[in-house]
């Protein structure tokens, strides 16, 4: 293909990306705009608050320009409990993954614990944690924790055993075979599962912002809901999706950076 | 014909650089025992060029793999300059038919793995990298990554591999296998060119008859059920070798029977 080509199959990919939600915006339009009352607000309601959230000076009401600490306080969960996932699943998947004693030790029971959802969770939480921000980490943890070490496990399981041979044969020894060939051959899944743990984290902040903490964009939803403020509850929906999206772009691109290697990801 | 087919002297007062005895190997499926060699004797001289030849069953990967030391005996003794082999060892560099490459690291990365796991200095394992990259003409394909090399390009990085890391035996599992034709014999000719060079000590698996015929001082041939070596004949023709050779015929049609006498 050529440069131009190139470009003319970018700029028609990008069209088609923008085409949906530009329909489904005047589709939301024409059904709520106009006489009559509506339950749920036209897209320009929604535009003019979202602005007055983020930035104020059109209701200056409890809400007028309060998006900013919702965010940061959602943020500071979404990413803590990912951390703390990524901390506790990666060398818990590792361990599963390589030795055989762990394995029989721990899977039974974390195959058990993981079909049960992080809603469900969400009582017994809250009786641990109490009312507030650590019930929101936690069940945040929770929902980041189980993508990352099923693909950890799986990662370091389904190293090609051939590469073990080939890595004895030029002198590696038995105890360094895990960082010359277990951790690098299994990166790409175990960037899979840091990814999906991300996404399961936004996900699930919603829920474990209902646990009765003041701030973050899931607490505003709630609470905006129980007031009749949908405007606010779409701004926030949008809100979440966008930072959502963009930060699954970001650890994208640096999986692309970090596994060039890797013909799925390079 | 009575020269070219002679039987190897046998070595005498010098030490062989492997020396394989008696060996068995047994493995077990359930209650039952499969025997995959039997008694397989072999002793190779520094430099040789051995080719080991027979159809699929005959124990020529398990003998190339204990060999190695992937396996291990269940009789009998495998001696590398007089010392048991025990698991696998940089002396004997393997080159896999699905090459093995480590997909994480670039050409020159690959190359160098050996002499870094050997604790080599970073900077005298890159030179050396570059060497044997130049070598086996990859220079412009340093930084690719295996996943962008063809197949031909894959089996090269693999020898060079394994010639950097300094080993004396290299082995070669049908390492031309999955390569198309015109590949395979570029590789056979860039193979023997760098064995002459290096005087290394080859053991080539194989199931075609010509190429082994091409590349080997000595052809191996063994037969399935339980797998065996029956025949060790020399090939004494100068090289390059012609396939369409009378003489070369002449091998052919006699491996060719000897294979075909033991199904």
């Amino acid at each position: 293909m050529t440069a131009l080509a190139v470009r003319a199959a970018a700029s028609r990919q990008a069209l088609l990306a923008v085409a949906a939600p530009v329909l489904g915006l005047l589709a939301w339009h024409v059904a709520t705009s106009g006489p009559g009352y509506h339950l749920i607000p036209p897209p320009s309601d929604v535009a003019v608050q979202w602005w007055d959230l983020a930035f104020g000076g059109v209701w200056d009401d409890l809400y007028s320009a309060t998006l900013w600490t919702h965010t940061v306080a959602s943020l500071s969960r979404v990413y803590g409990g990912f951390a703390l996932a990524a901390l506790v699943a990666l060398p818990m998947g590792m361990l599963i993954g390589r030795i055989a004693v762990v394995r029989d030790l721990l899977d039974p029971s974390l195959q058990i614990l993981r079909p049960i959802p992080v809603t469900a969770w969400l009582p017994l939480a809250m009786i641990v944690f109490g009312i507030g921000p650590r019930s929101a980490f936690f069940l945040v943890f929770l929902g980041a924790f189980y993508p990352i070490l099923l693909n950890t496990v799986f990662g370091v399981r389904s190293v090609e055993g051939r590469l073990f041979e080939a890595a004895a044969m030029l002198g590696v020894g038995r105890q360094a075979m895990f960082w010359t060939v277990v951790l690098p051959a299994s990166l790409p899944s175990i960037f899979t599962g840091l990814r999906l743990g991300l996404g399961f984290a936004w996900v699930v902040i919603v829920v474990g912002e209902m646990t009765g903490v003041q701030t973050g964009l899931g607490a505003i939803i709630m609470e905006a809901r129980q007031l009749s403020r949908t405007e606010i509850v779409i701004s926030g929906m949008v809100t979440i999706g966008v930072l959502g999206f963009l930060s699954d772009r970001a650890v994208q691109l640096l999986g692309r950076r970090l596994l060039r290697w890797s013909p799925q990801h390079g | 014909m009575g020269e070219v087919l002679e039987k190897p002297a046998a070595a005498g007062t010098v030490l062989p650089i492997l020396d394989i005895r008696h060996v068995d190997k047994r493995f077990a499926f359930g209650a039952e025992t499969i025997t995959a060699l039997s008694d397989a004797t072999l002793r190779i001289g520094k430099g040789e060029f051995i080719c080991l030849i027979g159809p699929s069953g005959c124990g020529k990967s398990t003998l190339l793999r204990m060999i190695a030391g992937f396996e291990t005996a269940s009789a009998g003794s495998l001696l590398m300059w007089g010392k048991p082999v025990a698991g696998p060892g940089p002396d004997r560099g393997m080159v896999f038919q699905d090459y093995g490459l480590f997909p994480w690291l670039t050409v020159s990365q690959n190359i160098a793995f050996g002499p870094i796991a050997r604790g080599r200095p970073k900077a005298e394992a890159a030179a050396t990298a570059r060497r044997f990259v130049e070598m086996v003409g990859l220079t412009r394909f340093a930084d690719a990554y295996p996943h962008q090399l063809s197949g031909g390009m894959k089996q090269r990085v693999a020898i060079a591999r394994v010639l950097a890391n300094d080993a004396e035996v290299v082995l070669m599992d049908e390492p031309f296998g999955a390569l198309d034709a015109m590949t395979r014999e570029r590789l056979q000719e860039e193979l023997l060119e760098i064995w002459a060079r290096a005087k290394l000590s080859i053991i080539f698996v194989t199931h075609a008859i010509e190429e082994a015929i091409i590349l080997a001082d000595r052809v191996v041939v063994m037969s399935p059920g339980p797998g065996r070596i029956i025949a060790d004949e020399r090939i004494a023709l100068p090289r390059p070798r012609d396939p369409t050779g009378v003489e070369f015929n002449a091998l052919r049609r006699h491996l060719s029977g000897l294979l075909g006498s033991h199904h």
